[in-house]
C-alpha cells in the first residue's frame, strides 16, 4: 500500500487527484444520502396526515341511548401482516336521540387503554390512575385534557367516525 | 509440531506482538481487585446477548401478526427455545445490573478523572445504548405490555413541541402501532443499537489500552494533570503486571460466576412472558414496564402535571449533559471515596430515589383496582349491626365502585385515602360535599347518585370509625337534631 514508485507522477498531480477524488465522493455521497434520509424520515416528507377516512362502526341500533359501549373498527391504513393491531377499539356514547360521542381508547396522559365503568359512570385508566366523566371530560388524575373524541356522522342508519391515527397530544383527533 | 505452526502463523499475523500490546498490556498490580471485575462482566453479558439473540432470531418472526405466536412456539415447541429465551432475558437483567455496578465503582473510585475522561464519556454512551436495548427488547416480546408500552412511547413523543406529530409517525413507522412499528424496533434492537454498542465498546477498550486502567485509589493522593502521566508511567514500570495472566484471575472467576448465575436464574425462573396477546381490543389490559423502567413509570404518575413535560424532556437532557461533563467538571483532585463524601452521598441518594420509585412502580398505589368493586366484598365487621339505611349505603359504596380507589380493611384500591376511619376525619357535611362535588383528585359523583343513594352512602361512611371513638363534628354549628342513633351523636 505504501510503496513509493520513483516514476510516479508529480506530487501536484497526485494532490489534484486526491482533491478531485475527495470532492467527487462528497457529491456522490450526498446523492446517496438523499434517498436514504428521505426513506428513513418519510414521516416528515408527507403532508400532514390527518385522519381522512370515514370508518363505519355498525348500525346505530347497536348503541342504545344513554349507554356507552365498546366498538371496534379496522383501521383503513392497514397492511396484510399487521394482524390484530389494526383492530382499534373506541368507546361510543349515545347521549340521546342520535347525539353521539365517540372517544378514543387512549388515555390523554400517556395512551393507556381507558375502561368504562357503567355504575360509577367513569372512564378509568389502569396505568397512572387518570379518570374521566361520561362526557369524556377530565375527572381526576394526571391527564392534561379530556378524552380524544372522533368526529362522527350517521348515514343510512350507520355510525361513521373519522379515524386512522393513534391520537396523541400533538395530533388529537379533532 | 504445535510450536512450529504457531511460529508460522506468528510470522504472518504478528500474534505475539498483538498480544503484548492488548491482553498482555501492563496494568497497575493493585487493579487486579474484586472491585475491578464489573466492566469485563458487562462485556461478557453483551457477548451472551449477541449469541442468544442471534439464535432467537432463527425462529422469531418480527411481524405484528406472528410475533406473539412465534414466542409461544419458542416457549413450547422449539427444543430448548424456552431456555434460550430465558438466557436472553436474564442476560439482559445481569447486563443492566453489572453495567450499573461498573459505573458506580468507576464513579466512587474517581476513575473517570484525568486522563480517562473519554473512557467515561464513551461509557455514558454505552449506558444509553444498553437502556435503549432494554426498551426495544421489551418491544420484541410483543405482548400487551409491549403494545401499550409503545403507546406510552408514542404519547411521550407526542408531547414534543412543534414536530411532535411527525416524530410520532417516525417512531411508529405510520399513523398507528402496527406492522412497521415492530419491524422498526426489530431493526433498532438487532442491527442499529448493537452496532453502536460494538463501535463504542471498541472505543472504550481502545482507551483502556491507551490511557490505562486506573490504579486503586489511595486517600491523600490526588490527581494532578501536570504530574499524573509521569506518575502512572512510573507505576507501570515499577509495579506493573501484564493483565493476562497476572491481573485477570478475579475477572475470570467472576465471569464464571456470572455465567453460572445466568444459567441458574434461567433454569429456575424461566423466560419472561409473553403476557396477553397484543390485541388492542382487549381493553382490560394492565400495562406495566419491565423492571428498569418502573421508576420512570412511577415518576410519571406522581409528578404534578405542569412538571411532566419538563421532566420528560429537559431533565434527561440535563442529566446526560451532567454525566458527560462530569470528568470536565471534577477531572482532578482526590479519587478515594473516603475523601469524597459528596460523591458517596450522591450515589446513596440516587439509589434511594430509584429504589423508592421502582418500589412504587411495582405496587402502583395510584392505579385504581379495577375489579375491587366486583371481586372484593366488604368485611363483615363493617356491616354487623348496621341500620338498613347504612346497609343500603354499603351497597351503594360497593356498586358505585368507590372501592376501586378507596380501601376498607386493607382491601381495595389505594388511589384515594383508606376510609376505615373517615368518619373521624370529616364531618357529615364535609362527606356530602366531597361525594357530590369531588375535589382533591376525586371525581364528583353528584350526577350519578340519587339523593337517597347519597343519604345511605353518607350514613354508611359515618359508621367508619374505631369503636368508642367519636366522629368528627363541626364545632361551630349546633348538633344535628334531625338525625338519630349511633354513639357520638346528640
Amino acid at each position: 500500500m505504501t510503496e513509493h514508485d520513483e516514476s510516479a507522477p508529480s506530487p501536484s498531480r497526485r494532490s489534484l487527484l486526491f482533491k478531485f477524488g475527495a470532492a467527487f465522493n462528497v457529491v456522490a455521497g450526498t446523492l446517496l444520502a438523499i434517498p436514504v434520509v428521505g426513506y428513513v424520515f418519510s414521516a416528515f416528507a408527507h403532508r400532514k396526515m390527518q385522519p381522512s377516512a370515514w370508518i363505519p362502526l355498525g348500525p346505530v341500533d347497536q348503541f342504545p341511548a344513554g349507554q356507552t359501549r365498546l366498538a371496534v373498527y379496522r383501521t383503513p391504513f392497514t397492511r396484510p401482516w399487521d394482524g390484530a393491531t389494526s383492530d382499534i377499539p373506541c368507546w361510543v356514547r349515545h347521549v340521546d336521540a342520535g347525539q353521539f360521542q365517540v372517544f378514543a381508547i387512549n388515555c390523554t396522559h400517556l395512551g393507556c387503554p381507558v375502561r368504562w365503568f357503567q355504575e360509577s359512570k367513569l372512564f378509568m385508566c389502569p396505568c397512572h390512575g387518570g379518570a374521566f366523566y361520561a362526557d369524556g371530560s377530565r375527572a381526576s388524575g394526571p391527564p392534561p385534557r379530556a378524552l380524544f373524541e372522533y368526529s362522527y356522522k350517521v348515514e343510512n342508519n350507520q355510525l361513521l367516525i373519522k379515524g386512522g391515527i393513534l391520537p396523541t397530544l400533538a395530533e388529537p383527533l379533532s | 509440531m504445535l510450536q512450529s505452526i504457531y511460529r508460522w502463523l506468528d510470522q504472518r499475523l504478528y500474534i505475539s506482538k498483538l498480544f503484548a500490546s492488548t491482553a498482555g498490556h501492563h496494568v497497575p498490580a493493585d487493579s487486579g481487585s474484586w472491585y475491578y471485575v464489573f466492566g469485563s462482566a458487562t462485556l461478557l453479558c453483551f457477548i451472551i446477548q449477541i449469541v442468544t439473540g442471534t439464535l432467537l432470531a432463527f425462529v422469531y418472526v418480527p411481524s405484528t401478526n406472528d410475533a406473539w405466536n412465534s414466542l409461544q412456539y419458542l416457549n413450547h415447541t422449539q427444543y430448548l427455545g424456552w431456555y434460550l429465551r430465558a438466557l436472553h432475558n436474564w442476560g439482559s437483567n445481569f447486563m443492566v445490573a453489572l453495567m450499573t455496578l461498573h459505573m458506580v465503582q468507576v464513579f466512587l473510585f474517581g476513575a473517570y478523572k484525568y486522563p480517562r475522561e473519554l473512557t467515561w464519556m464513551s461509557g455514558v454512551i454505552l449506558l444509553i445504548a444498553t437502556l435503549a436495548m432494554a426498551f426495544t427488547g421489551q418491544v420484541m416480546r410483543f405482548d400487551e405490555d409491549a403494545y401499550w408500552g409503545l403507546g406510552i412511547g408514542a404519547s411521550i413523543t407526542g408531547r414534543v413541541p412543534l414536530i411532535g406529530d411527525r416524530l410520532v409517525h417516525l417512531l411508529l413507522g405510520g399513523p398507528i402501532i402496527a406492522g412497521e412499528t415492530l419491524s422498526r424496533f426489530f431493526t433498532l434492537h438487532v442491527f442499529i443499537i448493537p452496532g453502536l454498542i460494538l463501535a463504542f465498546v471498541s472505543v472504550h477498550l481502545r482507551l483502556v489500552l491507551t490511557k490505562g486502567i486506573s490504579e486503586y485509589p489511595v486517600p491523600g493522593r490526588p490527581v494532578d494533570k501536570r504530574t499524573y502521566d509521569a506518575y502512572y508511567d512510573k507505576l507501570l514500570h515499577t509495579e506493573g503486571v501484564p493483565f493476562v495472566p497476572n491481573a485477570i484471575g478475579k475477572d475470570l472467576i467472576f465471569a464464571g460466576l456470572v455465567i453460572v448465575a445466568i444459567l441458574a436464574c434461567s433454569a429456575v425462573f424461566g423466560p419472561a412472558g409473553p403476557s396477553g396477546t397484543p390485541d388492542p381490543t382487549r381493553v382490560d389490559a394492565y400495562p406495566r414496564p419491565d423492571f428498569y423502567f418502573l421508576s420512570v413509570f412511577a415518576a410519571l404518575a406522581l409528578l404534578p402535571g405542569w412538571m411532566e413535560t419538563l421532566v420528560l424532556f429537559v431533565a434527561p437532557g440535563l442529566m446526560l449533559a451532567f454525566l458527560f461533563a462530569l470528568p470536565l467538571i471534577s477531572g482532578t483532585g482526590e479519587r478515594s471515596p473516603r475523601r469524597r463524601p459528596v460523591a458517596v452521598l450522591s450515589v446513596i441518594t440516587i439509589f434511594l430515589v430509584l429504589g423508592v420509585l421502582s418500589y412504587l412502580g411495582q405496587t402502583a398505589p395510584w392505579s385504581p383496582k379495577m375489579n375491587a368493586w366486583s371481586g372484593i366484598p366488604i368485611a363483615t365487621k363493617f356491616l354487623k349491626g348496621r341500620t338498613p339505611l347504612e346497609m343500603r349505603g354499603a351497597v351503594v359504596f360497593q356498586n358505585k365502585q368507590c372501592r376501586n380507589c378507596h380501601s376498607l380493611g386493607d382491601t381495595g384500591g389505594m388511589r384515594g385515602p383508606a376510609l376505615d376511619q373517615v368518619a373521624m376525619r370529616q364531618t357529615y357535611d364535609q362527606l356530602v360535599r366531597q361525594v357530590i362535588q369531588g375535589g382533591g383528585n376525586m371525581p364528583a359523583y353528584g350526577k350519578n347518585l340519587s339523593p337517597a343513594e347519597v343519604n345511605g352512602l353518607i350514613a354508611f361512611l359515618e359508621t367508619l370509625h374505631p369503636p368508642g371513638q367519636a366522629r368528627a363534628r363541626d364545632s361551630a354549628a349546633p348538633p344535628y337534631p334531625d338525625r338519630v342513633g349511633g354513639e357520638g351523636k346528640p
